[in-house]
């Protein structure tokens, strides 16, 4: 599975795709909104895209709306991942498009979980 | 300095007495790891002198907080996410089946740490039977008074709140008071807490369609384990169903149950209609 990690931070980026890498996504990275639409362009469609709500140039709430308005995007699963943490913030993430939304700080087991709950994940199954 | 024996086996015998809970040989570093903040708050300088203190001085809170720290478990929001998958796609429809004609459930979460399985269970039930105008009540019980009164708050941080709770249910059922969500009062209001060792006799509890009993056998032996599935069979309508977690099972220890499988999760229902 290949995922696409939006984020103005360098060391979020890392951190985020370091872990996603060790669940076995290739990692692709852009660091605004404007630059991830110019990935999509490009190469083939991620299966995953993290994106952070405040960045440079085009903030994710705007590359959301833009994705999820491209009938050729449709295929690929949008998780919000922030430190924008309110009620209202998230129903608009959603309303957006949006799938998911995970609030940073966040363990490594908090993202597979969302992963899980996307169908990312092989779920642990109870016996 | 390291965990003297004599310490362990004072907290394994104190926390089998009090709770039934078996604490083998080896889980030396569980002992140590959670009562490292009791000895930090008591200010002894390390873990058995902490025991130690507590030992000689007969001071039952302290055996209780040592017994709930070692019986409290992490927890997230649809904990492995499979069985309620089962529950709301197969389990839920049969008992709407079956129970339409008093429109009423009861499940009990028997090990509910700190809420969060059983007000997952109460979100699906809220967003489907509760909304057709069913009654659904819901107990939660655990042996610890500590993370009862969290689960009665209803309040979590935003690191709980990030453990598995899908965006959508979060907007829907959680509002935010400062650093917190707080679970809405319309949930709140199914979910009664109280507090319940399993190794003793439930009592007044009542009967219930559904009983999620997950990852707490695991700390019982076997005969303990037989009695509680045994005494949970009486408090299970016949047709009703019990969830264990991923690494329990009836099979082996209590007979009078039969399993079932919906897509990966094994169900157990009381054999024969409960006639047996």
């Amino acid at each position: 599975m290949r995922a696409l990690v939006v984020d103005d931070s360098r060391a979020m980026r890392k951190i985020i795709s370091a872990s996603l890498r060790k669940l076995g996504f290739e990692i692709v990275e852009a660091g605004d909104g404007a630059e991830a639409l110019e990935v999509l362009k490009s190469g083939p469609l991620p299966d995953l895209a993290t994106i952070d709500w405040n960045m440079p140039v085009m903030d994710g709430l705007t590359l959301v709306t833009n994705v999820r308005a491209a009938r050729e995007y449709r295929s690929m699963t949008m998780m919000m991942v922030t430190t924008e943490a309110e009620h209202g913030q998230i129903v608009r993430a959603l309303a957006a498009g949006a799938h998911e939304y995970l609030i940073k700080p966040f363990t490594t087991d908090a993202l597979e979980e969302k992963l899980a709950l996307l169908g990312l994940m092989p779920e642990v199954a109870g016996a | 300095m390291p965990l003297t024996t004599q310490a362990f086996d004072w907290v394994c015998s104190l926390v089998r007495k009090e709770s039934a809970i078996v604490l083998e040989k080896g889980k030396e570093y569980l002992v140590e790891s959670r009562l490292v903040p009791l000895a930090r708050a008591a200010g002894a300088p390390d873990v058995s002198a902490f025991i130690e203190g507590v030992r000689v001085g007969h001071d039952r809170r302290k055996h209780m907080d040592i017994v709930e720290a070692l019986t409290t478990n992490e927890t997230s929001w649809f904990r492995d996410g499979a069985p309620f998958t089962a529950f709301s796609t197969s389990v839920l429809p049969e008992l709407k089946q079956s129970r339409s004609t008093t429109r009423s459930l009861r499940v009990w979460s028997a090990a509910c740490s700190t809420g969060q399985e059983v007000y997952s269970i109460a979100m699906l039930l809220k967003d489907s039977v509760v909304a057709e105008g069913w009654r659904a009540e819901l107990l939660a019980t655990d042996i610890s008074s500590e993370v009862l009164e969290k689960g009665r708050k209803g309040c979590y941080s935003q690191l709980e709140m990030n453990r598995g709770l899908p965006a959508n249910l979060l907007v829907r059922h959680f509002s935010r008071q400062g650093p917190q969500w707080q679970v809405n009062d319309d949930l709140r209001r199914m979910v009664t807490f109280q507090q319940m060792n399993l190794a003793m006799p439930f009592r007044g509890v009542g009967q219930f369609d559904v009983v999620f009993l997950r990852n707490v056998l695991i700390y019982f032996d076997v005969a303990t384990k037989r009695d509680i599935l045994t005494r949970v069979r009486q408090v299970l309508r016949p047709d009703g169903y019990l969830f264990l977690g991923g690494a329990e099972t009836t099979l082996g220890v209590d007979d009078g149950w039969e399993r079932t499988l919906i897509g990966r999760v094994s169900v157990h229902r009381p054999k024969n209609g409960g006639r047996s």
